[in-house]
């Protein structure tokens, strides 16, 4: 099999970008309609900042309330997946620049993705 | 469920009146509205979206901005596939700068919390007022000439490609590489901080600075907005800036506009909608330069 081209790797990436903004669209979706159930109470205050709950701000957090079904959680799950997108195009960018032999490449995308990992791990625990 | 906040507050705040569901469906409508018109004149939804959001709903900008970011992360992903269809970006040059970008997205998220929210208002302004003048001067086509002349950085970094031109493929190479790359640290630190797509700043780094081909400029943008925008998103997330009751109908409405905005073709009108979004831009850029210079927002 010869090397990928860059045209080829962008077309992959491309798709898989379709998949996980697709599948995170679903989530989202589902979580807004069982959100429906409150749908006649009225809007929190949100003129004022205040953090919110800690389940809804971490990986963790998040997961124990979308195994109890809990809708907000569920929307939370589908916005993951949506910031984990792009992190896995440039995952496969390192791996796509690997099968070209392109040494610098496989370097420069492997920084960015370090960057991203430790944003993401530094603070989503 | 919801707490009863100090009745003098909500009365000047008109989310806090209404039910969820309308509150909600509002938000889906406007996005969607916002996400059309982004994708049918080029300047993205993402950047009228926030001061709408904190001027016309009266949400906190910072609940504001974690709402603008997630669905920058879904339209720009999801314009991807016609964007490679073109088959003019550069995922070289994307992924070089990009280093420059998520680093200036990480100060970015990092100075939300830091300044005030007058600042990131006034601000958020001055970028509205810019992105509008961009857009006007790229409808007057004074684009740059077009990079040719070979040089170290961009031979050595691979900073190059081929694009259609009149007669067959012609080559362009990467013009003041260490000004492309400072300029994209700004535009991802911007994008950290407002929220945002900064694609304007980028296509300047590119088109201006690189004097790359414009469809490259703007097609490689695209293409670098989610990573940049994927840099800050933890960090909002961990701070609650993400709220899933607001982000939840932005996301959908932003993204579900923009998608029908890449499929109906509309041509003939795009200038004078481009001209009508721009004064919109304009006005808000002013209502948020104002709302934050008096500190109302």
């Amino acid at each position: 099999m010869s090397r990928p081209t860059d045209h080829d790797l962008d077309q992959s990436v491309a798709g898989m970008l379709r998949i996980g903004v697709t599948l995170a669209a679903i989530v989202v979706f589902a979580g807004g309609v069982l959100s429906l159930r409150q749908a006649w109470s009225s809007t929190p205050d949100y003129a004022h900042f205040h953090p919110g709950s800690e389940a809804l701000r971490s990986i963790s957090g998040i997961v124990r309330g979308v195994v109890q079904f809990d809708p907000q959680s569920i929307i939370q799950m589908g916005l993951v997946i949506l910031i984990a997108t792009p992190v896995t195009r440039v995952l496969l960018c390192v791996i796509g620049f690997a099968r070209q032999k392109s040494a610098l490449y496989v370097v420069i995308s492997s920084v960015v993705l370090v960057i991203l990992v430790y944003s993401l791990t530094k603070t989503m625990r | 469920m919801s707490s009863n906040g100090p009745p003098a507050a909500l009365v000047a705040t008109i989310p806090t009146t209404m039910s969820l569901i309308v509150f909600t469906s509002l938000l889906f409508i406007t996005s969607v509205a916002a996400g059309l018109l982004g994708s049918l004149t080029g300047l993205g939804g993402g950047v009228v979206i926030v001061p709408v959001l904190a001027l016309l709903f009266r949400v906190d900008i910072r609940y504001a901005i974690g709402a603008s970011l997630v669905s920058v992360i879904a339209t720009s992903s999801g314009a991807a596939v016609a964007y490679v269809r073109e088959g003019l970006s550069n995922i070289r040059i994307g992924m070089f700068l990009e280093v420059a970008t998520t680093l200036g997205a990480l100060l970015g998220a990092y100075l939300t919390a830091r300044v005030s929210t007058h600042w990131i208002a006034t601000v958020f302004g001055l970028v509205l007022l810019y992105s509008a003048a961009a857009s006007f001067r790229q409808r007057s086509q004074s684009v740059a000439p077009v990079g040719k002349q070979p040089n170290t950085l961009a031979e050595k970094l691979e900073l190059k490609g081929s694009y259609p031109g009149p007669n067959g493929a012609e080559p362009y190479f990467a013009q003041r590489v260490p000004l492309g790359f400072g300029i994209m640290f700004g535009a991802g630190t911007l994008s950290g901080l407002l929220g945002i797509g900064s694609g304007a700043v980028k296509v300047l780094a590119m088109d201006q600075a690189m004097r790359l081909p414009f469809k490259v400029s703007t097609t490689t943008s695209n293409f670098m907005i989610g990573v940049t925008a994927a840099a800050s998103a933890g960090i909002y997330l961990t701070r609650g800036y993400i709220e899933p009751v607001i982000a939840m109908p932005v996301m959908l409405g932003v993204l579900f506009g923009s998608l029908i905005g890449t499929r109906i073709l509309v041509r003939a009108s795009v200038n004078t909608l481009k001209s009508i979004f721009a004064l919109v831009i304009v006005l808000l850029g002013c209502e948020m330069l104002y709302s934050g210079i008096t500190g109302r927002i």
